[in-house]
């Protein structure tokens, strides 16, 4: 699997006084298996960027192409493509509508028009997947906490088997624990089921946590890609996109002004404190 | 001091309704809470989803009426039916949702609305609208269209619409859960200075612990209860309690407390990248 595109433009309103530039040349291939972290300031493309991934928007200019074909190409089943490229939106919770949670998550599956009994293995697997147990398949959303609804959300994503998995903010509006085991839920999507992710988050901590390489958007173009430890290093220009850098990242850069002999790569705080513990040890 | 808020053992109901509309059952979200805060104070709320903060903010301006107890806003109760719009003038909320807070064309008539509600004549609505938006630095942007602003000038703009009001208190649920870092810090900076140079009183719900650091007092609340209630420094000594209650502490801080179990000479509490530098380097 690979998605790649190929010097994509998109323009909001071009016939009109204010043409919005919203992606500008973007060249990027997602290959299988990355763990991709896109950020980006609000406005600054990168949802609209995914949205370009499972062909919802079609670009003004530019090619996207879906392990090489053109997905606007003749013969190209945007259908099939979207059961690939599952996109998790924004607050997902909020576009359950069934009356118990087993039906929500049946309810992709069952549009693919697959046999009854296949919709339903693959139900109970998606569930399994977000950590969901048959206690909650007759329950209705509403019964749920915040967490627990956006977790069956996924899972009616994941009932589709996707290759990629795109999750738009997916830990906004959650209590710390909550975000954590979301996260993890996707660390071992990741892992264990070799789900290609795509995670668009603010928080610079849980990127350098998860993410294995980052994509940074400002005014519709990639300005950063690479690691997590390349991207951080250029802290003063994320800033000035209204990004950072994690909070230990600025901790480092200023042990090292005072003097101390500090690797400034650190962006966790595993790696922080086995740095600052190695210099302490050797005074 | 005096009591701008004053909560006396207030308890939340509300009831479960089973297919045919009965009552099958009660659920407590506040749960014998007493609290006071004074004017002036910039107060943190804290709690993992469903702990109830939320409910509790929203008896403070009688959106929501107790089921047991008191809650009063000055010298007000808020179940004083006669009260209900000085209450509501007086403690002014802004929401987590940008998008569904505002209801003008232009930025300076969005600002206008909660006054011109009020009653105010229109030479002095002008005027508060002038200082709203001079007090969230929004100024340049008073005859523009919402629509093309950022969540964060957008929640700006919500808290100038507070402010317009004369409030004594501004209630803030999650308002930055939306928004980027930098939205983020320009909402919070803003809050920070109304508290500061108008001494307007700050209640403030949120999930990012970062934010909790300006705060000089937070409330913890789980299960609808209090269950700590102290400085930030206090309150993030307590690492292991705090995530027993499903909460966190800011990055640096749980550097600090991981190196201090390394044996690290580091002192409690520590809640500023600045803190913990100048703290190691008094050894090294």
């Amino acid at each position: 699997m690979s998605i790649r595109l190929d010097k994509v433009d998109y323009i909001y309103e071009p016939d009109t006084a204010f043409p919005v530039h919203a992606l500008d040349h973007v060249s990027l291939t997602i290959r299988d298996g990355e763990f991709i972290g896109l950020m980006g300031h609000t406005g600054s493309g990168k949802s609209t960027l995914i949205q370009h991934l499972n062909g919802l928007v079609r670009p003004t200019s530019g090619t996207i192409y879906y392990n090489d074909r053109d997905i606007h190409g003749e013969g190209f089943s945007l259908k099939e493509l979207r059961s690939k490229v599952g996109l998790v939106f924004q607050y997902p919770e909020h576009q359950l509508f069934e009356a118990d949670v087993f039906s929500d998550v049946c309810f992709g599956p069952k549009n693919l028009g697959l046999e009854k009994e296949e919709i339903q293995r693959r139900a109970r697997h998606a569930l399994e997947l977000v950590g969901m147990d048959e206690s909650f398949y007759s329950l209705s959303p509403f019964e749920l906490s915040g967490g627990q609804k956006r977790r069956v959300a996924i899972a009616g994503v994941l009932a589709m088997e996707p290759e990629v998995l795109i999750l738009d903010e997916p830990t906004a509006g959650l209590d710390p624990m909550g975000r954590d085991e979301i996260l993890e839920q996707v660390k071992r999507l990741h892992e264990e089921n070799h789900i290609t992710i795509i995670l668009v988050s603010h928080s610079m901590e849980d990127m350098a946590r998860y993410a294995g390489r980052l994509i940074v958007m400002d005014h519709g173009k990639v300005q950063f890609d690479g690691t997590p430890v390349e991207v951080f290093r250029h802290y003063k220009e994320l800033e000035k996109m209204g990004l950072a850098a994690p909070q230990v990242t600025y901790l480092m850069h200023s042990l090292r002004e005072k003097g101390w002999d500090v690797n400034v790569d650190a962006i966790t705080v595993a790696q922080a404190k086995q740095e600052i513990m190695r210099v302490w040890k050797k005074h | 001091m005096n009591k701008i808020i004053k909560i006396a053992k207030l308890i939340y109901e509300y009831a479960k309704y089973g297919d045919e509309g009965e009552v099958t059952g009660k659920t407590r979200a506040i749960d014998d809470v007493s609290l006071e805060i004074e004017q002036g104070d910039f107060v943190a709320v804290l709690g993992h989803n469903g702990s109830g903060k939320s409910t509790l903010a929203k008896h403070l301006n009688a959106i929501l009426l107790p089921t047991e107890g008191t809650v009063w806003l000055g010298e007000m109760d808020t179940k004083d039916a006669d009260h209900i719009w000085d209450i509501r003038q007086r403690a002014g909320m802004v929401f987590q949702n940008p998008d569904n807070q505002i209801i003008a064309n232009m930025v300076e008539e969005d600002v206008a609305f909660g006054p011109e509600n009020m009653g105010v004549p229109t030479m002095e609505i002008w005027e508060r609208v002038d200082k709203s938006l001079r007090a969230v630095g929004m100024t340049a942007y008073r005859r523009q269209s919402p629509n093309k602003l950022s969540g964060g000038q957008k929640q700006r703009v919500a808290i100038a619409g507070v402010v317009a009001m004369k409030p004594d208190c501004i209630i803030m649920d999650e308002p930055t859960a939306m928004l980027d870092p930098h939205g983020r810090a320009e909402v919070i900076e803003t809050v920070q200075e109304l508290n500061r140079t108008e001494g307007i009183t700050v209640v403030l719900i949120t999930h990012y612990m970062e934010e909790v650091i300006h705060a000089n007092r937070v409330v913890v609340m789980d299960g609808g209860k209090i269950v700590m209630d102290g400085t930030p420094r206090e309150i993030f000594s307590r690492v292991e309690e705090l995530k027993s209650y499903r909460l966190d502490v800011p990055q640096v801080t749980e550097l600090a407390y991981e190196l201090k179990k390394e044996g690290l000479p580091l002192p409690d509490g520590i809640l500023t990248v600045e803190e913990l530098v100048d703290a190691l380097c008094q050894y090294v």
